[in-house]
Order: C-alpha cells, then sequence, then structure tokens
C-alpha cells in the first residue's frame, strides 16, 4: 500500500526546513514538490508501507492505498498515534469498521537517561564476557 | 567498453567533510542502537569518540523501523546451550555454536533495558490469560528483571506492545552518544541521512580498515569518516531476487525493502571472509501482505493445511523427506516445513490455509465476551504492529480471521544473518566457551578477518535467530571489544593513500555519468550510454530469480545454471560502472543495487561451490539433490578481492560444541 498525500492538507510543513514526512521515511520516498509546496510519495513501488510517513503527519494529510497488484480497493488501514498509545480504524471494502487502542509506551517521551543508576564501566574486565552494566548468564 | 571516470567535468563538485573519530558505527538498527549504548559508556571516561552513520532517521531505521509485536530471543528461564541446540537445529546442523551461546547469555540485558526504557511487554495475569503492557502495569506485575512472567508465544518468544519499539531504542541510543558528544567536546556525533557506500584500508597496514566514505542523500557533501575502528550493522538483503509481486507491490517485501546488501558490499570490498552465504531465508508468510505467522502458529496455536485440510507434514511427504534430507527431516525445521509446503503445491493441492478460524474458535470456548473481544485485538495488533498493509489486505478482501482462514506462502528469497538465516561474515568469536577451536577467536570479539572491522546483527555469519533483541546485544558485545582494541592500540592513526578528490569522483560517478550524457537523447530513461537504477535491480533480480534459483524455478538451480547466471551477473557489475543518477536520491538507489550485485554473487558463488542441496525449502541444487553430510557438514567461507575481482572459497571444518 503505497502511502500517498492529500492536496487539501498537505502545507508543505511550511515553518520547517523540511516536511516530517521527508525526515522520518526511511527509505528517503517522501519529497517535496516545492512549486506547489506539496509532498509526494516518488517511488511507489519501493514503499513498504511502515506507515512512519501517516504517523508523524501533523496534518494528517497523508494515508496508504493498498498495493493495486494484489489488493482490491476499498479498504484502509488509519493510525492515530498519541504519546503513549495507538488508535487503529480499519475500514473493510464491505465498509465495516474496528478500531483498536494499543499501548505504546510506558514512559514519557523523551524521559530517557540512558546511564542513571548504572554502575561505571570496570576496565579489567574489558575482556571478558558481560556488559558494563551487567555480568554474562552463566549457563 | 570504455570505463567512466569521474573528474567533475560535467556535474557539480561535492564538498568533502572529513570527521576523525575513534569508533563509528554504520548503521543506525538495533545492532548499531545497542553498539552506542555500550560504546559510549566505556568510551567516554577515556576520552574515545564515537560516531554514529545512519542512511536514514535513528527513530525509524532499520528492520524494526515499523515495530514488531514479538522480541523472538529472550531466554529467561532456559539454558544457553538449549538456545544453541535450537539454532542449530532450524539451521541445518552448521553454525557457529560459540557465536551463538555468546549471544544467549547476552541477550536479556538488552531486553530489560528495553522495558525499563518503556517498551510495554506482555504479562501473564494470575488467572493464565495475558496482559497487555499497561494492564501489566496497572495490575501491578513486576518488570522481567525482577522476576515478571512474560507472556510467552513459544519457548524464546515473549509478545510486546511493539509499535514504537525503534522508537524507544533510538532514544537509549541517542541519548547515550549525546553524553559521549559533550564529554569529547564535538560538534556532531550522529549522521543522519549519510550513506555509506565504501569502506577504505590503512596506508600503513593493508589488513587493516581506515575510512569509511559515504555521501548525504539531502546536500551536495560527500562524508570521509576516519576511524580506529568500525562496527558494520548495515543490514541484510532484500529485493535482490525478482518478487512475488512486481509492480508497487514490490515495496511489500517481507523484510525491509531498504536493506539492500550495503552490510555484505562495505564487508566484501574491505576483503573480509565470508561463511555461509550459501544461506538464505524463504519464509513461508501470508501471501502478498507477509504478515508475520509466527504468533498464529506459536501463540493462536492455528495449523497450517493444504486445500483439502490435510497436514503437509506427514505420510508421503514425511517418508520422502526423509530419504533425502534425514536426520536434519526428522527435526522438522523451517526450511524442512517449506519444503513439504512446496511438495503440497506443486501437486495443485494449494492454496496452503493457516486455519485462523478454527484457532480463534478453539481459544474462544475458554473465554467471556469481553475476553474473545481482547484476543481479537491481539490478533489485529500482531499485523498492525509489524506487517500494517497485512491488515490493509484483510481490509480490501473483507478477511476478518475469525471467519475463514488465510492464505500462505513461500516468499522470494532474502539474505540475512539475525533471523532465520545465517549468511554473513566469519567473526572473532568470544574464545572463553570450552571445546571452541583456538582459531575461532583471533583477540577481539565480533571482529572480522580484517582488523578494526567489527560486525553485528544481519551481517554476523552462521549465527541466525538473534531477531531483534539479540542484534541489540551484538551490537554491545561489538562494541565493547572494539573499544578494547582501540585502548589496546592508542597510537594507531587511521590513514589512507586515495586523495579526498579520488573518492569524491568513485562516489559521484553516477552523477557524472548522467550530466554527461543526459541531452543526447530526448528521453533521459532512454539512452544507450548509461543504466538507471531501476534497471539495474530489474536485470539483478531476473538473472537471481532464473539462475540461482529464485521463484520461477521453484528455487532450483544447478552448477550449469548457476555458471551461466554468473557470466551475466559479471557482465551486470561491469554495467554497473555507467550506472547513472539525476539526483541525491537515485545515486544513492545506484550504489545501493551495487551493493545488492555483490551480496548476490557471492551467495551465487556459494550455492555453486557447497555440492549438495543443505536448505532444501529455502533452495535445491538440482544436481545434487539431497544433503551430504560425509563431505559438506563444513563451512564455506570466502575472500573476495575487489582490485583483481578475484573469489577464493574454501571449506573449514564444523566442530560441535554442545553435544
Amino acid at each position: 500500500m503505497p502511502s500517498f498525500v492529500i492536496t487539501e492538507k498537505c502545507d508543505g510543513c511550511k515553518a520547517q526546513d523540511k516536511t516530517a514526512c521527508q525526515y522520518i521515511c526511511p527509505n528517503d520516498l517522501m519529497a517535496l514538490d516545492r512549486s506547489i509546496m506539496k509532498a509526494y510519495n516518488q517511488e511507489a513501488e519501493q514503499c513498504w508501507e511502515c506507515y512512519n510517513c501517516v504517523k508523524i503527519c501533523p496534518q494528517q494529510a497523508i494515508e496508504v492505498r493498498a498495493y493495486q497488484d494484489f489488493a482490491p480497493l476499498g479498504g484502509n488501514v488509519i493510525p492515530m498515534r498519541g504519546t503513549d498509545s495507538i488508535m487503529w480504524t480499519v475500514k473493510f471494502r464491505n465498509g465495516s469498521l474496528k478500531r483498536f487502542k494499543f499501548p505504546i509506551r510506558t514512559t514519557p517521551e523523551g524521559s530517557i537517561d540512558p546511564y542513571a543508576g548504572k554502575p561505571e564501566p570496570d576496565y579489567s574486565k574489558i575482556k571478558s564476557s558481560g556488559f558494563f552494566n551487567a555480568p554474562a548468564k552463566a549457563e | 567498453m570504455e570505463k567512466e571516470t569521474c573528474t567533475f567535468s560535467f556535474c557539480q563538485k561535492p564538498e568533502v567533510i572529513e570527521v576523525e573519530t575513534d569508533l563509528l558505527l554504520i548503521g543506525g538498527g538495533m545492532a548499531c542502537c545497542g553498539a552506542a549504548f555500550e560504546a559510549s559508556r566505556w568510551a567516554t571516561p577515556k576520552g574515545l569518540k564515537v560516531t554514529m552513520v545512519d542512511k536514514a532517521a535513528t527513530d525509524r531505521s532499520g528492520a524494526v523501523a515499523m515495530g514488531l509485536s514479538a522480541i523472538n530471543t529472550y531466554l529467561g528461564e532456559n539454558k544457553c546451550a538449549d538456545y544453541v541446540k535450537y539454532v542449530r537445529a532450524d539451521l541445518m546442523g552448521i553454525v557457529r555454536e560459540d557465536l551463538i551461546f555468546d549471544l544467549g547469555r547476552h541477550v536479556d540485558d538488552s531486553v530489560w533495558l528495553f522495558e525499563e526504557w518503556g517498551l510495554p511487554i506482555w504479562k501473564k495475569a494470575d488467572d493464565g490469560f495475558s496482559l497487555d503492557g499497561f494492564q501489566a502495569r496497572d495490575a501491578g506485575k513486576a518488570m522481567l528483571k525482577d522476576g515478571g512472567v512474560p507472556v510467552r508465544s513459544g519457548k524464546w518468544q515473549i509478545m510486546i506492545n511493539g509499535e514504537s519499539y525503534k522508537v524507544v531504542v533510538s532514544e537509549a541510543a541517542k541519548a547515550a552518544l549525546e553524553v559521549n558528544r559533550k564529554a569529547t567536546g564535538v560538534a556532531q556525533n550522529h549522521y543522519e541521512r549519510v550513506f555509506i557506500v565504501k569502506l577504505y584500508k590503512d596506508a600503513n597496514d593493508p589488513n587493516r580498515v581506515a575510512a569509511a566514505a559515504g555521501f548525504s542523500v539531502r546536500e551536495n557533501k560527500i562524508y570521509l569518516f576516519k576511524a580506529k575502528a568500525m562496527i558494520n550493522a548495515a543490514g541484510g538483503a532484500v529485493n535482490c531476487f525478482r518478487p512475488r509481486s512486481v509492480a508497487e507491490g514490490q515495496g511489500r517485501a517481507w523484510y525491509p525493502v531498504w536493506n539492500s546488501g550495503s552490510g555484505y558490499a562495505l564487508g566484501m570490498q574491505a576483503g573480509a571472509e565470508l561463511t555461509l552465504m550459501e544461506n538464505r531465508f524463504v519464509p513461508a508468510r501470508f501471501k502478498d501482505g507477509y504478515g508475520p505467522v509466527g504468533a498464529w502458529f506459536l501463540f493462536f496455536k492455528a495449523k497450517a493445511t493444504n486445500a483439502l485440510g490435510e497436514d503437509y507434514c506427514v505420510g508421503e511427504n514425511f517418508e520422502e523427506t526423509k530419504k533425502l534430507y534425514s536426520p536434519y527431516a526428522e527435526k522438522m525445521g523451517t526450511a524442512i516445513r517449506n519444503h513439504m509446503m512446496m511438495m503440497d503445491m506443486k501437486k495443485g493441492k494449494g492454496p496452503i490455509w493457516m486455519n485462523t478460524h478454527e484457532a480463534m474458535a478453539e481459544l474462544a470456548t475458554k473465554m467471556d465476551a469481553k475476553r474473545i473481544k481482547h484476543l481479537e485485538a491481539e490478533a489485529w495488533e500482531d499485523f498492525l504492529d509489524m506487517a500494517i498493509g497485512q491488515a490493509g489486505l484483510w481490509a480490501c478482501k473483507n478477511v476478518e480471521p475469525n471467519k475463514e482462514p488465510s492464505e500462505i506462502m513461500p516468499t522470494e528469497p532474502y539474505l540475512l544473518g539475525s533471523h532465520a538465516g545465517c549468511a554473513g561474515f566469519w567473526c572473532s568469536g568470544p574464545g572463553d566457551i570450552p571445546g571452541t577451536p583456538k582459531e575461532w577467536s583471533w583477540g577481539y570479539n565480533r571482529m572480522s578477518t580484517v582488523k578494526g572491522l567489527f560486525m553485528a546483527g544481519d551481517v554476523v555469519g552462521a549465527s541466525g535467530h538473534k531477531f531483534s533483541s539479540g542484534s541489540h546485544a551484538e551490537g554491545r558485545i561489538a562494541a565493547k571489544a572494539a573499544i578494547a582494541l582501540i585502548l589496546d592500540e592508542p597510537n594507531f592513526k587511521p590513514t589512507i593513500s586515495k586523495s579526498n578528490d579520488e573518492i569524491a569522483g568513485e562516489l559521484y560517478l553516477p552523477y557524472e555519468v548522467f550530466e554527461k550524457y543526459k541531452v543526447f537523447s530526448t528521453d533521459p530513461l532512454i539512452n544507450p550510454n548509461y543504466i538507471r537504477p531501476k534497471m539495474l535491480q530489474a536485470r539483478l533480480q531476473k538473472i537471481s530469480d532464473e539462475y540461482f534459483g529464485g521463484i520461477s524455478t521453484w528455487y532450483m538451480t544447478s552448477k550449469t545454471m548457476l555458471t551461466e547466471g554468473l557470466k551475466l551477473l559479471e557482465m551486470l557489475k561491469e554495467d554497473a560502472n555507467k550506472m547513472a543518477a539525476g539526483n541525491l536520491h537515485e545515486l544513492m538507489r545506484c550504489w545501493e543495487n551495487y551493493h545488492r550485485i555483490l551480496s548476490v554473487e557471492a551467495h551465487a558463488r556459494h550455492i555453486l561451490f557447497r555440492e549438495e542441496s543443505r536448505y532444501p525449502g529455502y533452495y535445491y541444487r538440482g544436481d545434487f539433490l539431497a544433503i551430504n553430510d560425509k563431505d559438506w557438514k563444513c563451512f564455506v567461507n570466502s575472500k573476495y578481492d575487489a582490485e583483481k575481482n578475484t573469489w577464493e572459497l574454501k571449506k573449514v571444518p564444523y566442530v560441535e560444541i554442545f553435544a
């Protein structure tokens, strides 16, 4: 299902130096047409449908349309990602709907302090098994 | 044909930015995120610099970019030796048991960190049913490290709410890098959207890696990273073979479509020794959408059958399979089950069904309405966390998994070493596991045969079934060892013999070629002077598929087919000198496809060398259809000489450490 950008909703992330979808796409697919200041997917056949552009778009301007090689028209899946959960709406070809909500993280975004409460490394053990913070399992 | 060179007569010359660091992490996936966390802790007090370079945005890069619904390697109550035996059985008997044991004894600490950082992990409720990450927290269930009981889908797997798995792991890695950056006073140590093309050896030590060169996919800049050690964790190789969906659906690869073989190509070009590159993975997955089957088989206890409702792994199929593949057939590994599924498909007994509806009905008999609703959500979450396209396909086809079965099918082949495959580099082991041959350890854990070049994740050979958690842990193992090397040799100064202009010319050649010839024809897509990245990939996929055992031959190949295919591949490799890129995005696609070509060449040469069918269900040598333990229960290792374009292949004895 390649992602596509809804013309009316996309504002080209005009306040930013690059669009959110360009920033996040793992496969460098999202591009900005500067003549109209709208984003687009430049290489639909390289889209993994990871939905990262859909999830990050501040305008909710990006959706995904099923790969037409094998998917009949009419279904779609729309996420709404919050800070600790994600809501999904699944719309079937026959019009029926399903909604789900799942946890995504148990700590506030940006709160990770990686070494808080962790021991200093012991350089006498740098060539033994184990990590700086914990020994390896014995068996 | 005349060779093209880049003198910047046609394309704009980029700025070359030199970055000097101590440890360079190539990649931003699970392995390099683990490496960043571990390395920064060891490096910072000693004033050593750690730098990460990622071709994408680290929050959503690598194989876990979409998320995951399970962590497939968590030992918990299990023993490391049993983990070794499970991996060995699934990978048809030939693995590096020292590396696997080492992975097993380290992996749980990474899972504990993920939970500490905020990854929601399912826990077992007092009544035996499952609680999601929030329900478990609200019920006061203990963390895994404090004895909390996970929901096991299989012996080694635990269920998670993993939509933001990579975001969480990346946040910790970036914070760790920031600690190192502040302490060492550098302006930047995390580079996103920089694609590494090639590694360079040291001018004074021909077997030591010294630099990595890449380019920004956003600006006209080339980056040259000089480092005392590097960790290559640039992933496996996807879309090397012609996929089942050849139009826009080829993006829906089972493994991430952006895993372009860079991990293999970078090490190969530096001359690092490869092992088991003949191995591949052909997962049987939900047809077309490639949704995961693990949770369906293991957690929901669904059964796969042929269209007549019969188990394809018993009776005549099993007896026939034993004749060629005993004693491996009896172990019922993933390859063997694929083999028997295809036996039925060839008899016209398809489609093969995953009987989701029967499994859900069976589970529902023990549940009230509220629990049945929770169960349905669990089934959908499995896809929505990690293969959203499969959920979309179900929606488009009006499939409700509790009402009807879904088709499963073996995919096109993939090259990787962290999932259920083991193609990669020959790496030094930890050296402290009794029974390991001495020559399997040369000082620094996970270092390749090139000094200073460490490997982690998909590119460590003969050590599969690490998955996400194991890749993170392996990145940490490699990072710690790499820091040890850097501390041992404080006076090493990486130096390369090539000039910045020469390097810029190599990397920007496809740009120069395009600019030089683009006006020759009225349509820049059709031009006799060059090949565009899309066509480079299409030709590679066609050669792989037709000659090296892809889907179009039911994974069948032979000496004669491989030999002919390699001839065509050699010409494709020559044509890569005429790759043409119209912009930075295409420049990345050109080099990604070059990396795919090198990965496939290694794969084909290894299959040609190994005169047996070690991995039935993944590929077959029609001229040697059986497994031949007498002659081939061994590793196949190889070395590519990029300067001379020559290969050396050899057998390396397999040693069983855990009886």
